[in-house]
């Protein structure tokens, strides 16, 4: 719709609440038209930095712009963003129509369309939310899914400059959640609109998003795309947030990297000697002999589900996990295995 | 069984007949059967002895000014109690609680020691009615003091219908209009206030139908000037002790009739406003 999306620039943002750290000089670039997630776990600031963005919140210090102009002071009734919350914030005295048409009837008489140009928009956007015969219903009437889009459309219809979504999926149930997640693709990708979700849901993040912004602690870990966060993580909370991953005592030794003795096809090679831990994802294990195990243990259960077995095992120091592997042959409960690591990631 | 099904809902507590006949046999003793002796004792001098009745100014300016009054008094209550109940709801300030707890003082204080009080204050030589009557405002003996009486009646219906809705607004609906580019008032007016709506129209009712009746708080500031700031429940007592049985009862029917005739019209509107805002 905007034939030209807005650059978003966040620097140096800072907030805390009540003398807590909330957020810590927060630098970001949104690009124009992309789709961002704002990833991390609860707690990590992430809802925070949207509704700062969004002008519900002002930051202790830094600023915000949008394409280059500072918003920081910009009121959010004039920041022209549109919102939407986990829990909907539908008007539940208003008809669908009436709610998507909100933000049009609320203009000022000489920026308002006319009556039958919001009701034409009104409807145009029932129609991509595909909930054209319910434009009469009232939000109680409607499943959360459909809810939520009512949601955005109403967030679309004054046509912002930015979509900020804040855990738009969150109150949602699974199947629902992967139809909405794959409908706000297609939506973004015909719009074009500078989007930014927030989301503690990695596999969500990773799936939609052009980039992802991964927070913890208030602090801004990584950005990257979803296969960059993924195949090299910025700190060892990008890579735990992002997967299990079982870290294992290492030693570097003449740029080649040794777990018990044995060498693991790890790049160490600008890495000078000493010990170190190495991070394991679950799949970067093979099931092997005990004379060349780098790490061993008990299975204490086993189960195979989409061609992929998970064994789980217990090591000697009584530390549980549990590996994820393409192989075919299965170890039986109780025997004790050896484990091949055939990859994984050092920090510090 | 399915006329059974009609009448009761499957419930997991038994006792649906004794219920049910305990509830309408109070109701029947307690509010019915007064009503119904009133309307007998009047009847007694027939539709057009009661017409007569209403047609006395003495009766008429009465009825006049209990009704019109409380109204006036209804709405301000309403409009007054509806900003108390935001104010308690949304601040926290020192002090709130107290407030909170003063709002119930009017509900629990003898409505004589609210006339005494208010007569007081507003009385030629009390505080405020010294003070004003210096200004030209005489609030004592005339129809303002019924009003101020009313009001102070009506106060705490007003708040208490609408805090608890107050509460449970949910604060993401005002952030929620304020994205969409709404000014704070269109915000008010068209997200926060309609679904008050019903709460603040049965804060209304109370208000009003407590003050029709209402009579110890308001003879003592009122004065009493027939034609001018005499109230209806007064001329009964009045009626009463002339002897004026048949009188005083027709008096009483005709409130009975025209407070009911108001309620019926406020729950009516009220239906209606539940209708229209009430899907939640």
């Amino acid at each position: 719709m905007d034939p030209k999306p807005t650059t978003i620039a966040v620097e140096g943002i800072a907030k805390s609440f009540k003398g807590t750290p909330v957020l810590r000089d927060i630098n970001l670039e949104i690009r124009a038209g992309e789709l961002l997630a704002l990833l991390g776990p609860s707690g990590s600031g992430k809802t925070t930095l949207l509704r700062i963005i969004a002008g519900l919140e002002s930051p202790d210090s830094g600023r915000i712009t949008f394409s280059g102009a500072d918003t920081t002071r910009v009121p959010v009734q004039k920041r022209e963003v549109g919102f939407v919350f986990q829990h909907y914030a539908l008007f539940k005295h208003m008809t669908v129509a009436d709610n998507i048409a909100y933000g049009l009837n609320a203009r000022r008489r000489a920026d308002r369309p006319a009556r039958n140009e919001i009701a034409k928009r009104a409807r145009d956007l029932l129609d991509l939310i595909k909930l054209e015969k319910f434009a009469d219903h009232y939000p109680a009437q409607l499943s959360g899914g459909q809810r939520q889009r009512v949601a955005l459309a109403r967030a679309l219809a004054v046509e912002p400059r930015v979509l900020l979504l804040d855990e738009p999926f969150g109150a949602l149930d699974a199947q629902v959640r992967k139809d909405l997640r794959r409908w706000l693709r297609d939506i973004h990708q015909r719009t074009g609109q500078t989007t930014i979700f927030v989301t503690h849901d990695q596999e969500e993040a990773l799936e939609l998003s052009d980039r992802v912004a991964v927070l913890h602690a208030g602090r801004l870990e990584q950005v990257g795309t979803p296969i960059e966060v993924q195949d090299d993580p910025a700190s060892v909370a990008v890579l735990r947030f992002l997967g299990d991953a079982l870290d294992v005592a290492a030693e570097v030794r003449q740029h080649r990297l040794l777990v018990n003795d044995r060498f693991v096809l790890v790049d160490v090679a600008t890495r000078g000697d000493g010990p170190t831990r190495l991070h394991v994802r679950p799949w970067q294990f093979d099931l092997t002999s005990l004379e060349d195990a780098h790490v061993h243990g008990t299975v204490t259960s086993v189960y195979r589900a989409q061609g992929r077995a998970h064994v789980t095992i217990e090591r000697p120091g009584g530390a549980v996990f549990t590996i994820d592997t393409a192989q075919a042959a299965m170890p039986r409960i109780d025997e004790r295995v050896g484990l091949r690591i055939v990859g994984g990631h050092l920090f510090d | 069984m399915a006329a059974r099904a009609s009448l009761r809902q499957p419930s997991v507590i038994p006792g649906f007949g004794m219920t049910f006949g305990y509830a309408v046999l109070v109701l029947g003793i307690v509010v019915l059967l007064p009503l119904c002796a009133l309307a007998l004792r009047a009847s007694a001098i027939g539709i057009g002895g009661i017409i007569d009745v209403v047609r006395d100014p003495r009766v008429a300016s009465a009825l006049r000014i209990s009704f019109g009054v409380s109204l006036l008094a209804a709405i301000v209550a309403s409009l007054f109690g509806f900003v108390a109940a935001w104010v308690l709801t949304r601040y926290n300030f020192p002090g709130r609680r107290l407030l909170d707890a003063i709002v119930d003082l009017p509900f629990a204080l003898p409505t004589a020691v609210a006339g005494i009080a208010l007569a007081s204050l507003y009385a030629p030589n009390g505080i405020v009615g010294g003070w004003l009557a210096a200004i030209g405002i005489h609030i004592a003996y005339t129809p303002a003091g019924i009003f101020v009486a009313l009001v102070f009646i009506g106060v705490p219906f007003a708040v208490r219908t609408v805090q608890p809705l107050i509460g449970e607004i949910d604060r993401e609906i005002e952030e929620a209009s304020a994205t969409l580019g709404a000014t704070r008032w269109y915000t008010l007016v068209h997200a926060v206030l309609p679904p008050l709506v019903p709460a603040i129209l049965t804060g209304f009712s109370l208000a009003f139908a407590r003050g029709i009746g209402e009579y110890g708080s308001v003879i003592f500031i009122a004065g009493n000037l027939p034609y001018v700031s005499e109230i209806a429940p007064l001329l009964i007592v009045i009626k009463l002790s002339e002897f004026d049985y048949v009188g005083a009862c027709a008096i009483a029917s005709i409130m009975l009739a025209a407070s009911f005739a108001c309620l019926l019209l406020i729950n009516l509107i009220q239906a209606w406003s539940h209708r229209r805002f009430g899907h939640v």
